[in-house]
C-alpha cells in the first residue's frame, strides 16, 4: 500500500454516462471533509466512454480521478466493479471512500468494505471529522458516521477507529451539492482494465431504466401522507391537495409499506430528504427517519389528530384533527382565497 | 436437478412497534423488551428458496446467527417447510458488525457444505444496513445479485432474475452458484403449516437444550440432545468449536465499525403555531401563507 494519507474518495456512480446526483452531493461533502483533515479530494469512475464525466467532478472539487473505461464495463456489474475499487482502494489507502446509497453503491459497497475488511455505516445522515478518545485512546480526526437507528428511537454515532479506511454510504439529497465557481484543475489519471473470467459470469439482458420523472428534491411544494391516512382512497386526498396548491406528493415510509404511495416518493433517512418552501405533513407522526428527510423544509404544515405526535416539535403550523377532514376543508379555504 | 438452497434469517427488534418501555432512562435501547420478529424480507428469501425446492428437489436449510431465543424463528422456518435449520451461536460472536458477522456465516455455509443458492432478505429492518448478503457473497467468493424482485427461470445451473433498479429493473442472467437478495416484492411468505408447526413446536437448539438440563438436574444434556436428534427434532448449533474460525475476526474485536455516542431523540417541543381545524383557522393559515409568499 502506497501511503498518501488524509485522502478522501468518492465512487462516482453513472448511468449510460449520465452522473448520479449523489454522486455530486458527496464529492461536495468528500471536498469539507478533505479540507477537515488536510488531504486532497478524489474521484473513481468506472464506465465506457465516461471521461465527460469525470471532467465534471472537476467542477465538484476533485483533484484527481482514476478513470476505468472499457466496454464491458458500461453497466454496472458487481464483480468487475467491486474488484476494481477494491484493488484501487487497497493500493492507494485512502481515509474516508463515500458512496451513494443507490442500487449500485449497497451492492458495491459492502463488498469492497468486506475485502479490505474495514468499516462500512450505510445511510449515513451527517459525516463530520472530529478528535475521538475512544477506549481511554487518542484518535485524531476520526470521521463521524452518524445515522438514526432502532426505529428512529436513537441517533448513533458510528466511529471505526481502528479501521485505516472509513467508509460510509449517504442516501441522495441528504448532502448539499455545491457547484465551485473555478473548477479544481484536476487530473485524470486512466486505469487499465485487466478482464477476469468472473467479470462475465452475470450477464445482463435487458435493462430498463427511466429517468426519474419523479423530483421530490427540486419541488417548491410537497404534501407528504403517512400511515394515518389509513387507506388508499384516503391517500387521494393527499394527490388532490398537491394538484390544487401545484405541488408532488410524498409519503412516510409507513404509507410506502402500505402501499399507499410508490417507494420513489418516500421522504426521510431511507428515502429523498427534501427542503422545498412548503411542506405538508398528513397524518405523519414524525419518526426520526422521516424527520431527518423534511426537517429543514422552509415552512412545515403538520396535520394529525395526535396533538402528541412527534411532527408537531418540528412544524411552524400545527392543526390536531383527522386530516382526511382538515385536507377538504383547507382546500376549500384555499379556493376561496383565490376567488 | 434439484438445488441445495442455503436462507441466512435474521431476527430483529420489531422497530416499528417501539414502545416507552423499550427506551432507558438514559436513552439506551433495552433490547431486552423490545418484541422480536422474524425480519420480514428474510421470510421472503425462505419463501423463494422454498418455491425452487417444491418445483425442482433439492433442500432449503435455514441459518441463523444469534442468541438463544433466535431458536424462535428458526422454529418458524420449520413451520414454513425449511427442511433443517442450523443455529450459530457462541459468547464470542456476540458484537458482532456485519463485517464480522459475514465472516462466521461464511464460515458456517462453509461447514454446513456445498449449496447451489444462498438466499438472504436485501436488509433487515434494525439496522437497514443491506451489507451481510453481499459481504458474506464475498467472503465466499461468488457472484450477488442483490434487490431480486422476481425469479424468472431455473434451468441447470442457470438462473435468471429481475433486479431492482434505481426506477427500473434488470435482466440478470447468472450462474450457480450464487447468493441472491430478495426485496419484499420478490413473493409472498407462506403460512405457517398446521401439521409442521405442530411437529415442530418442540424442536431445540443446543442452548435451549442446555438451559433445560441445567434447570433440571435430572437431564443430562447428551442424552437430551441424542433423544431431540432421534426424534428429529434438534436444531443444529454451530458454535465456535465447531467452526474454522478466527476468533480475531469475531465479535467485538472482529468489528471495525464501533458505536461511539448514541443520544435518543430527546423532542425539543419546537414552537409552532396551533391553527385551528375550522374555515376561520384555516383561512387565516392560507392568508399568512400567501403574505409570506410561501405558494409562490
Amino acid at each position: 500500500m502506497t501511503e498518501q494519507p488524509n485522502q478522501v474518495w468518492v465512487f462516482v456512480e453513472q448511468h449510460d454516462g449520465k452522473p448520479a446526483d449523489v454522486s455530486f452531493e458527496l464529492l461536495s461533502k468528500g471536498r469539507k471533509l478533505a479540507g477537515s483533515l488536510d488531504g486532497g479530494l478524489k474521484a473513481i469512475i468506472i464506465g465506457h466512454e465516461v471521461r465527460p464525466v469525470a471532467e465534471q467532478t472537476f467542477q465538484y472539487g476533485a483533484e484527481e480521478v482514476f478513470l476505468v473505461e472499457h466496454p464491458q464495463l458500461e453497466h454496472y456489474r458487481t464483480m468487475p466493479y467491486s474488484r476494481i475499487v477494491s484493488n484501487l482502494v487497497q493500493q492507494h489507502g485512502p481515509r474516508i471512500v463515500l458512496f451513494g446509497a443507490t442500487t449500485v453503491g449497497r451492492d458495491l459497497a459492502p463488498r469492497v468494505a468486506s475485502f479490505t475488511r474495514c468499516g462500512l455505516t450505510a445511510d449515513c445522515t451527517d459525516l463530520q471529522i472530529e478528535d475521538v478518545t475512544y477506549q481511554r485512546t487518542e484518535y485524531p480526526q476520526l470521521l463521524l458516521q452518524i445515522r438514526p437507528a432502532f426505529g428512529g428511537n436513537i441517533i448513533a454515532t458510528i466511529i471505526t477507529p481502528d479501521s485505516p479506511i472509513q467508509m460510509a454510504t449517504v442516501r441522495e439529497g441528504v448532502m448539499e451539492r455545491i457547484t465551485l465557481n473555478n473548477a479544481v484543475n484536476g487530473t485524470i489519471t486512466d486505469i487499465d482494465y485487466t478482464a477476469e473470467d468472473t467479470d462475465t459470469l452475470i450477464r445482463i439482458l435487458e435493462r430498463h431504466r427511466e429517468e426519474r420523472n419523479v423530483n421530490l428534491t427540486g419541488a417548491p411544494v410537497i404534501v407528504a401522507g403517512g400511515y394515518g391516512m389509513d387507506s388508499k382512497e384516503n391517500f387521494q386526498l393527499i394527490h388532490e391537495l398537491a394538484d390544487l396548491l401545484g405541488g408532488e406528493v410524498a409519503g412516510s415510509r409507513a404509507a410506502v409499506d402500505a402501499g399507499f404511495i410508490p417507494p420513489e416518493r418516500q421522504v426521510g433517512q431511507t428515502g429523498v430528504t427534501v427542503r422545498p418552501r412548503l411542506y405538508i405533513a398528513c397524518g405523519i407522526s414524525g419518526a426520526i427517519q422521516h424527520r431527518a428527510g423534511m426537517q429543514d423544509s422552509n415552512t412545515i404544515i403538520a396535520i394529525n389528530n395526535d396533538p402528541e405526535a412527534p411532527i408537531f416539535d418540528v412544524c411552524h403550523y400545527g392543526i390536531v384533527g383527522d386530516a382526511t377532514e382538515v385536507i377538504p376543508k383547507l382546500m376549500d379555504a384555499y379556493k376561496q382565497k383565490l376567488k | 436437478m434439484s438445488y441445495q438452497s442455503i436462507v441466512l434469517v435474521k431476527q430483529v427488534p420489531d422497530t416499528a412497534n417501539i414502545s416507552g418501555e423499550v427506551m432507558r432512562p438514559d436513552g439506551t435501547v433495552n433490547r431486552a423488551k423490545l418484541p422480536a420478529i422474524f425480519n420480514p424480507e428474510d421470510k421472503v428469501a425462505l419463501e423463494l428458496a422454498l418455491q425452487i425446492r417444491d418445483r425442482y428437489g433439492g433442500s432449503v436449510t435455514a441459518l441463523t446467527m444469534g442468541p438463544t431465543r433466535a431458536s424462535d424463528i428458526l422454529r418458524e422456518c420449520l413451520y414454513m417447510g425449511a427442511d433443517s435449520a442450523y443455529l450459530v451461536n457462541d459468547r464470542k460472536f456476540a458484537g458482532s458488525d456485519t463485517l464480522a458477522t459475514s465472516y462466521i456465516l461464511s464460515q458456517a455455509i462453509r461447514h454446513i457444505g456445498t449449496f447451489d443458492l444462498i438466499f438472504a432478505g436485501r436488509q433487515a429492518i434494525d439496522g437497514d444496513t443491506a451489507q451481510v448478503g453481499p459481504q458474506t457473497a464475498e467472503k465466499l467468493g461468488i457472484p450477488q445479485i442483490t434487490y431480486v424482485e422476481e425469479i424468472v427461470s431455473l434451468e441447470a445451473s442457470t438462473i435468471r432474475v429481475k433486479r431492482k433498479l434505481d426506477g427500473g429493473y434488470e435482466l440478470l442472467e447468472a450462474p450457480l452458484p450464487l447468493l441472491l437478495t430478495a426485496v419484499k416484492e420478490a413473493s409472498d411468505p407462506r403460512p405457517f403449516q398446521a401439521t409442521r408447526a405442530m411437529a415442530y413446536k418442540n424442536a431445540r437448539s443446543l442452548p435451549e437444550l442446555e438451559k433445560l438440563s441445567g434447570d433440571n438436574p435430572l437431564l443430562y444434556l447428551d442424552e437430551l440432545v441424542q433423544e431431540y436428534r432421534d426424534d428429529n427434532l434438534f436444531i443444529g448449533t454451530l458454535t465456535m468449536d465447531d467452526l474454522d474460525i478466527d476468533p480475531e475476526r469475531c465479535g467485538l474485536s472482529g468489528s471495525p465499525t464501533k458505536v461511539h455516542k448514541v443520544k435518543s431523540v430527546v423532542l425539543s417541543g419546537g414552537e409552532h403555531e396551533q391553527i385551528e381545524p375550522t374555515a376561520e383557522g384555516l383561512g387565516n393559515l392560507i392568508d399568512q401563507l400567501m403574505t409570506d409568499r410561501i405558494f409562490g
